[in-house]
């Protein structure tokens, strides 16, 4: 395969802001549109079903409340790494980039290994009740999200290590911001609301 | 940035080579990123499934006029299978047809061409958006396979039918069309994202926001149309999966669920995808009737502000899909009114194309013959839509054929008039070869004959009460009237001429690709930037080192003290 050489057009700006920034821009806009759809079907649930707020008092706040930390401290280093992208240090921004991939690893271990299995024993599984069903599926797919958003962030970083494409680092943590911000409205729909 | 921006020159220093290298076939054919290749991919597959889809509603179609018989090519309909026919025919009719075609394959090839660059933004994210479309597909065909068949709770798959397996009996098909659905659309959202980000970055220098041809603006609008209306309903299909496989209940009213959920989240997207798929249809035709009626684009702003309303409006407008479904008799009267408002800007589009009509100097080559029979056809469509966004008037006609003949009048000037416009206007310029025009015409006739003589009958059939989900009226004497029969039937000769019709396409293609004229660079004397471009255009479109300015609007026909009656867009004054 001859190597990829990117076209003209990816290169023009017309509006003023670069193509890959204005793209994201739209990709998260896609993506309010799915997570908003999924948490207003939720709320409007909730209002309808005040006894839900029985089932949302097993989940565990606390765990909850570190996973927030975690994923809001990840932010941090993605942020730094922008910082010296910025400064044309690639080697560092893939560092820092590391360490928030870590931030996502660690989030994707507490909940895959400590909170979902010890709900699952528990009983409270996606068919006990509807609130059990947006509990796993909001916050599965929003798992989906760190998992897919850590991925794209390691592909970004070995391009970074090389100082190329330097621009995407911005991208990848405006993305991961992005999947915070989801978080911290899941965090109190889900945990807090009892 | 500057840094980075300044690797990117240095790279492109390489590419002069740029398509000059010789490929594989597999890596021309398969795994491209030149947008014209990619267009060609879609439009291909999109075709191959409207095969599809149009040999399920003959099946169909068969069995509605002579129930029981022995349809030739398949053979006996047994219900489930009716079902599942009607349902796979509409889903792959919208999916798998309207959407690859008028959006992707025309984005593709329109988009880089007429706003005068080499390619799409992201011409990688392109392949793998045709890559997971072409995914879906295959998920889709190979449900109709699987144990129990395809799924059969129609394309807008209502829970609870849809959500439980003892109920649709489709264990494994009712889970592969949600899988299908769902991975097609992230395509589109790829490949949407692509078109909005290279008509707002990549436009050709000099090019103004108002410069910018019709049909790439609806292709942008449809396109964020699509990105804000698919979210709900990408969550609702991931709910809907989770409903089919994992035991939750969002949709199950047995079990605590709600199916209003589901219709509120399919048609707040269903009802915008109408507009997702009208808007480059529209935006086609107004391509086609100013190079035809050689005139200029009469009010491309007001076209513009319309289009931006119905954008608007369209969101709110989903309800009237459920007037029957037991919602509040006060949202009924909202949507009645939202609904009957939005028919003003599509009015006003129609009142515009015929205004640039009047006073032209028309011609009546295939491509123009198709954009009028659109105007036409769709104007049909539109106006038995009041009917039904009148709530007072739906309870009667809810569920009834008059609701299929009517969105049959939208879809099908859409789908088929508008691909058969697009695909005859640039043929030239997509295979370097003219398109017989009197096999052309014969096509035309046919096909407008048929789709008519399909449809009429079923406003009447409609009208006079029959339900759309009836496998064989023979069963339920109660609810139909025996003369209702010969319209069912004079309907499926429709269906037979309509398709016996497309043998002339392909007689059309074969002759054309074999014998056809050689076509020059501007066979229609147009203006805009596609034709300034060999036919078909290289690899990169235009020469890299002379890549096109623009001087003026896409429409200036028969601009008064000019040699030619056209003045390309890229032409100094």
């Amino acid at each position: 395969m001859t190597a990829f050489t990117k076209p003209l057009a990816t290169l023009r700006h017309a509006t003023g802001m670069p193509t890959g920034r204005l793209a994201l821009w739209w990709l998260l806009a896609s993506e309010i549109v799915i997570f908003g759809g999924l948490l207003m079907s939720y709320v409007m649930h909730r209002i309808g079903h005040p006894e839900w707020a029985n089932q949302a008092a097993h989940t565990n706040q606390y765990i909850g409340l570190t996973n927030t930390m975690v994923l809001l401290t990840s932010s941090l280093s993605a942020v730094i790494a922008h910082r010296h992208a910025q400064l044309g240090n690639g080697k560092r921004a893939a560092q820092f980039l590391w360490l928030t991939i870590l931030g996502g690893i660690m989030f994707a271990v507490i909940k895959f290994g400590f909170e979902w299995p010890h709900e699952i024993a528990e009983g409270f599984i996606p068919s006990a009740s509807g609130f059990w069903g947006f509990y796993y599926c909001a916050a599965g797919l929003h798992a989906a999200h760190v998992i897919a958003g850590a991925t794209v962030m390691f592909i970004v970083s070995l391009d970074a290590l090389k100082n190329k494409e330097l621009q995407r680092v911005e991208l990848v943590g405006i993305y991961w911001h992005f999947v915070d911000v989801v978080w911290i409205f899941l965090f109190p729909l889900l945990y807090i609301a009892k | 940035m500057t840094t980075t921006e300044h690797k990117h020159d240095h790279a492109h220093d390489h590419s002069h080579d740029h398509g000059h290298h010789q490929q594989s076939f597999f890596m021309k054919y398969m795994w491209s990123t030149d947008h014209k290749m990619i267009a060609q991919q879609y439009m291909w597959t999109g075709v191959f499934m409207a095969c599809i889809g149009g040999f399920f509603a003959y099946c169909f179609r068969m069995q509605l006029a002579f129930p029981g018989i022995h349809v030739p090519g398949y053979g006996q309909v047994a219900p489930g299978e009716y079902n599942a026919l009607v349902t796979n025919h509409g889903t792959i009719m919208i999916f798998w047809f309207a959407m690859p075609v008028l959006i992707a394959a025309f984005g593709n090839f329109a988009i880089p061409l007429l706003v005068g660059c080499d390619d799409m933004v992201f011409p990688r994210l392109n392949r793998l958006s045709y890559q997971v479309f072409l995914l879906s597909a295959l998920i889709l065909i190979a449900s109709f396979f699987v144990p129990n068949g395809g799924f059969g709770g129609a394309w807008t798959a209502y829970p609870p039918l849809s959500a439980n397996a003892s109920y649709s009996m489709t264990t494994l098909g009712s889970s592969m069309w949600i899988v299908a659905v769902a991975l097609e659309f992230v395509a589109f959202l790829m490949g949407g994202i692509n078109f909005i980000t290279t008509a707002m970055n990549s436009r050709a220098p000099g090019m103004k926001m108002f410069d910018v041809p019709y049909v790439v603006w609806m292709i942008v609008v449809a396109s964020i149309l699509f990105m804000c209306s698919v979210g709900p309903l990408i969550a609702g299909a991931v709910m809907l999966f989770f409903d089919q496989n994992f035991g939750t209940a969002f949709f199950d009213p047995s079990r605590g669920g709600d199916p209003i959920l589901w219709q509120h989240l399919f048609w707040f997207f269903g009802h915008p995808e109408v507009y997702v798929v009208l808007l480059p249809a529209m935006g086609i035709t107004a391509e086609i009737i100013c190079t035809f009626a050689r005139k200029k684009l009469f009010g491309y702003k007001t076209l513009l502000y319309s289009t931006f309303a119905t954008g608007i409006i369209s969101f709110f407008v989903w309800a009237h899909h459920q007037f029957i479904a037991g919602i509040d008799p006060r949202m009924a009267n909202i949507f009645t009114v939202t609904t009957l408002i939005i028919s003003i800007p599509i009015a006003e589009m129609m009142f515009l194309f015929i205004a640039t009509l009047f006073g032209g100097s028309i011609r009546f080559h295939v491509p123009m013959l198709w954009a009028l029979a659109f105007i036409g056809e769709f104007l049909l469509g539109g106006v038995t839509g009041i009917f039904l966004g009148a709530s007072g008037a739906d309870i009667y006609f809810h569920d009834t054929y008059f609701v299929l003949a009517h969105f049959h009048y939208t879809f099908v000037p859409i789908a088929v008039i508008g691909f058969f416009a697009g695909f005859t206007y640039w043929f030239p310029k997509m295979y370097g070869k003219m398109l017989n025009e009197t096999l052309g015409k014969i096509h035309f006739w046919g096909t407008i004959a048929g789709f008519n003589l399909i449809f009429i009958p079923l406003f009447f059939t409609g009208a006079w009460g029959d339900h759309r989900r009836i496998y064989n009226y023979d069963h339920f004497p109660e609810l139909t009237r025996p003369e209702l029969q010969d319209l069912r039937i004079a309907a499926t000769c429709g269906l037979l001429l309509m398709i016996a019709s497309q043998a002339f396409f392909l007689i059309n293609l074969i002759v054309s690709f074999s014998r056809g004229k050689k076509a020059p660079n501007n066979p229609y004397n147009g203006n805009t930037l596609d034709w300034t471009t060999p036919s078909p255009p290289p690899h990169g479109n235009f020469p890299h080192d002379n890549m096109p300015v623009v001087y003026r609007g896409p429409y200036e026909y028969g601009v008064p003290g000019r040699a030619t009656d056209f003045w390309p867009q890229n032409e100094k004054a």
